[in-house]
């Protein structure tokens, strides 16, 4: 058991010293800098008290659910899925230059795909030249619409991942199965409700978990585009711990909204590993 | 006659030929699935143009045009030693070092774990599933005050040690898959031949699964190299910036002047990604890694 001791240490130092040190911070004054920076003392639970009394708290909440489920549980999922079956049917060098273009906007460094978004929603930018070219009036999306830009540029981002878990999960079906099925009649989107996406729901499950948690995490593509603002409007959990940790200097706060992530986090990081644990059996 | 009728029942075999490992129903649908595909790829390349046209543009904004006069002046405009070059140094030897340091440690860790049954393994790879699960940018906060604590801050070796801690989880993951597809019985053999297990390790096991280190070692330094978060937080002199973060700084106050130089150098900067991408893609075929990295 030796060999594991590297790993043990740099995850037990890096990983879970700080979540016993945020839960720990969380209940106290600690500051940035200046006198609770140095001596930070135990306010029990005033952190989280002060949580629920901040306007900013629940409408970050707010946002941070529709961040997730408008971009990572309807858009990249359902969207993913739509990709990977459409690749199915199409032909094979469509199905090849489509999935790159999809999968280019996944692998580019995130700072890069935030400019490019930022560019894309500006005033000035790409979308509001093709609506203008189609007739219709364009709008200054990252102030007057700022949560419409950031759920359609992380969408935009990461469906790629979820395009490629499918595309996995629809090789493995069996196609006799499907023969079978539309030998007896069965149209096209009763193929789909009752024969593959059973058949797949392990994988929508994995998926819907991985991209859930990754979509709690994104920070950089919000950050960019409209650093949280107009005033909060566009302020998920992630942006409102940054700037009450270091743009305010109030770590305790910020460590108090972070324990709130790390425990949503956790729970859903249990709820995956039950998921493959029951497929196993 | 028979010379008249041999196109046509080629032609006939081979629409049967082709036909059968396709799913039914697939010709019929194929013209609007390409329709709909391409519309759909329309969309995600769509941002991406602006990247392309505005960096060979001298006199770039947001719009996304053709270049009046296609230039390379934004290129050698950002291609100097303090703007670009030295943080694409910082990003590789960030990326590099938390690639090497993960790969070593993730080694280590799986080998017993493939090895050798014990009643730790199981509850062990949970909680490194569950790992993977955490939200990094949630625990940034307290990284931050942990490392005020540990006098850490501003350190590049404490910052590589950081993020090889965090993506360490997946990498055990997908290093231990790679070694359980490596068949026992040739280290079995190394053992008879009274090779101790690391040597077994070193000698046997690692040649043979150096396609899914490959891998491995590709997919955190690419991580890495995409890292903006961590290295925003972490490290706070600009000489140990990597690019991901001085591009942020640099145009986040000059953006408003140098629309082409930030698509240029957000082109340099994305390169070495987009290179190792296509490598692991074209060498491990597709969703290779992925799969690693998903079977339970």
């Amino acid at each position: 058991m030796l060999p594991v001791v590297p790993s043990v240490l740099l995850i037990l130092l890096f990983l879970a010293a700080p979540i016993l040190w945020s839960f720990h911070a969380s209940f106290t004054n600690a500051a940035l800098t200046g006198r609770n920076a140095r001596n930070p003392a135990w306010t029990g639970v005033e952190n989280y008290v002060r949580l629920l009394g901040d306007s900013a708290f629940p409408a970050a909440v707010v946002l941070t659910v529709v961040f997730v489920a408008a971009s990572a549980v309807v858009g990249q999922n359902m969207l993913g899925l739509l990709i990977a079956g459409l690749m199915t049917r199409a032909r094979r060098p469509v199905a090849a230059v489509v999935g790159t273009a999809v999968v280019a906007a996944w692998v580019l460094p995130e700072i890069v795909a935030a400019f490019a978004a930022y560019a894309y929603f500006s005033k000035d930018g790409t979308l509001n030249q093709v609506l203008g070219g189609a007739g219709m009036a364009g709008a200054d999306w990252l102030y007057a619409y700022p949560m419409v830009a950031v759920v359609l540029a992380n969408i935009w981002r990461g469906t790629a991942f979820s395009m490629l878990v499918y595309r996995a999960a629809l090789a493995d079906v069996p196609q006799d199965i499907s023969e079978a099925a539309l030998m007896d009649g069965a149209a096209g989107w009763q193929r789909l409700v009752f024969i593959t996406l059973p058949l797949i729901r392990s994988s929508i499950a994995t998926n819907l978990m991985l991209v859930t948690l990754q979509t709690l995490a994104v920070f950089t593509l919000i950050w960019v585009m409209t650093a949280g603002g107009p005033s909060n409007a566009s302020t998920t959990l992630p942006v409102l711990a940054y700037q009450e940790a270091f743009k305010f200097g109030d770590i305790g706060y910020g460590t108090a909204i972070a324990s709130v992530l790390i425990v949503l986090g956790l729970v859903f990081g249990i709820a995956y590993v039950r998921l493959l644990r029951g497929d196993k059996r | 006659m028979t010379t008249a009728g041999r196109p046509e029942l080629d032609e006939t075999s081979r629409r049967v030929r082709h036909g059968q490992g396709e799913r039914p129903g697939r010709r019929r649908g194929r013209g609007p699935a390409d329709a709909a595909l391409l519309l759909i790829g329309a969309c995600f390349v769509l941002p991406l143009l602006w990247l392309v046209f505005g960096s060979l543009d001298a006199e770039a904004g947001y719009q996304t045009r053709l270049p009046a006069s296609a230039s390379l002046a934004n290129f050698t405009a950002v291609l100097t030693p303090e703007l670009l070059l030295r943080p694409l140094w910082n990003s590789l030897l960030l990326s590099a070092g938390t690639a090497s340091v993960t790969l070593v440690a993730a080694v280590l860790a799986a080998y017993p774990l493939s090895r050798f049954e014990s009643r730790f393994n199981r509850p062990f790879m949970y909680s490194i599933l569950c790992g993977t699960c955490l939200p990094v940018t949630a625990i940034m906060v307290p990284v931050y005050g942990l490392f005020v604590q540990l006098r850490l801050l501003d350190s590049q070796p404490a910052t590589v040690l950081f993020m090889a801690a965090t993506a360490l989880p997946m990498a055990i993951w997908m290093t231990k898959n790679f070694m359980d597809a490596v068949p026992v019985s040739l280290e079995e053999a190394a053992w008879v031949d009274g090779a101790s297990g690391l040597t077994a390790l070193r000698a046997v096991v690692l040649p043979l699964m150096r396609q899914g280190l490959g891998v491995v070692f590709i997919f955190v330094f690419i991580q890495t190299w995409g890292n903006f978060f961590v290295p925003f937080i972490l490290l706070l002199s600009p000489s140990k910036q990597p690019a991901s973060v001085s591009i942020f700084s640099f145009f986040g106050q000059h953006g408003a002047i140098a629309y082409g130089q930030l698509a240029a150098f957000s082109i340099l900067y994305s390169v070495p990604v987009l290179v190792l991408y296509v490598l692991v893609a074209r060498g491990a075929g597709g969703s290779f890694a992925l799969s690693g990295a998903m079977k339970g």
